[in-house]
């Protein structure tokens, strides 16, 4: 009823390819995060004015494809002869990628933080910090939950695109599958499923954060 | 006590204070009366240096609110602030707003900081909502709990900026008696209000502003009794 050529060992390897894209993503998505919230930031306290060539640098990554951005990244460590590996060269393109996108989500939360709740915080002698990390940050962090979650769940389907630098990672391991054992549906199937297995927790996570802020 | 000599300030083309000079004693109460737009806000916000000035200056207790040397977040611990907009954190319950500056501006422990909250909150009338968020409560509530949270400070000077005008009428009587209460504790306040009433009973002194200037400062019976200035009398009759 049901024949097929794949073997344990595929789905090993199939696993391998998920671990490679649960790394890039990991490392891209904790890396853009710290860059995004400096650049969110610097961007609300310098206004748009002076935040200007920053915003047109995080403009860039936000509207060139991914992928030529990769190719691009992938040609200037060449020239520049920095040497890196294909990983890193992938994580460092996929983390400012991510960083221009969470740059808007962190400045978008920290402009939600009413002025006169700020106001309030300096008022009682609250320093800048203290204002932000006590008031701003739990506030900010509220309101930009959802579209971090959606930014995360997309990096980690965007960083197939990885696979053109040379990365094995889960879509180029199920092509590679297909290649050779020529069953497309099957592989393509359960590659779905394992990204499925892979978003389904963050997206959950981020559910549950949601409720248990929500102060009920 | 608090000096205000010559205090200019303007935002943008508009000039919102054109002058002003004010001098508040220990102990003293005096309310600011006065149309939408006359500055008296604005001169609150300046007092305890959230608001830049152009000219002239403010002192607190000898101290220049805005010279350059002057730590802000020291002078605004003498000088508390309330707003019209209560302006709780909404992701901390009532006790923890209060304790929040408590433990991280003057570093007490849980305790101490704990102990100072219940008892402000309670001097309020909201021990028993220390747990809730504030967003659970009326607007009356959220704002004795701002007025608990800038007390829990222990300040010399107390602000109060229309602390009832974004309050339901049958909230504001709530939020004046605690007023009322600290006036008679001896507090030293300077309150914006649009309360004719309240003004009357609590101040030693009131102030009428109009379009950036004091038009006439005195104590309540010969304010209200006898004014003077052409636009309070306009002012006094549009209101009663």
């Amino acid at each position: 009823m049901f024949n097929t050529a794949l073997t344990i060992s595929d789905l090993g390897f199939l696993a391998q390819g998920a671990l490679m894209t649960l790394a890039v993503t990991a490392v891209s998505v904790a890396a853009g995060t710290v860059l995004g919230v400096i650049f969110g930031v610097v961007r609300n306290q310098l206004g748009a004015y002076w935040s200007a060539p920053l915003t047109l640098v995080l403009d860039v990554f936000r509207s060139v494809p991914l992928l030529i951005q990769l190719v691009l990244g992938n040609a200037f460590q060449s020239i520049a002869k920095l040497g890196w590996p294909p990983f890193t060269t992938s994580c460092v393109v996929l983390s400012l990628y991510t960083a221009a996108y969470c740059t808007e989500i962190v400045r978008g939360g920290i402009a939600s933080v009413p002025p006169t709740t700020r106001r309030a915080a300096r008022s009682l002698g609250m320093t800048w910090w203290q204002d932000m990390r006590y008031i701003v940050a739990p506030l900010a962090t509220r309101v930009s939950l959802p579209s971090w979650i959606g930014l995360t769940l997309g990096v980690m389907k965007d960083s197939a695109l990885v696979l053109w630098l040379g990365l094995i990672e889960l879509l180029r391991a199920s092509q590679v599958l297909v290649t050779r054992l020529q069953e497309p549906l099957l592989i393509l199937m359960i590659c779905g499923a394992i990204y499925f297995l892979i978003s389904f927790p963050i997206a959950r996570l981020g559910g549950y954060l949601e409720k248990r802020w929500s102060n009920d | 006590m608090i000096e205000i000599q010559n205090v200019r300030k303007s935002f943008g083309s508009l000039e919102v204070l054109k002058g002003i000079d004010l001098t508040v004693e220990k102990g003293e109460v005096v309310t600011v009366i006065g149309g939408s737009g006359s500055g008296k806000s604005t001169l609150l916000t300046c007092i305890n240096g959230l608001e830049p000035i152009d000219a002239g200056r403010i002192m607190v207790d000898g101290t220049e609110v805005h010279a350059k040397t002057t730590d802000l977040n020291k002078l605004r611990r003498k000088v508390g602030i309330v707003f019209q907009q209560w302006n709780a954190f909404p992701h901390l319950t009532v006790l923890e707003n209060v304790m929040l500056a408590l433990r991280k501006v003057l570093g007490l422990s849980k305790d101490k900081a704990e102990e100072i909250a219940v008892k402000q909150l309670t001097h309020v009338g909201l021990g028993e909502k220390l747990s809730v968020f504030p967003t659970r409560m009326s607007g009356g509530q959220q704002q004795r709990m701002a007025i608990a949270r800038a007390l829990a400070m222990s300040p010399e000077y107390m602000l109060f900026d229309e602390v009832t005008s974004a309050l339901d009428p049958q909230l504001v009587g709530e939020v004046l008696d605690t007023l009322r209460m600290l006036a008679s504790e001896g507090m030293t306040m300077i309150c914006v209000t649009h309360e004719m009433k309240f003004a009357r009973e609590v101040s030693d002194r009131v102030a009428f502003f109009h379009k950036g200037v004091m038009a006439e400062i005195a104590p309540p019976e010969a304010l209200f009794g006898a004014p003077k200035d052409p636009e309070l009398q306009k002012f006094l009759a549009a209101t009663h």
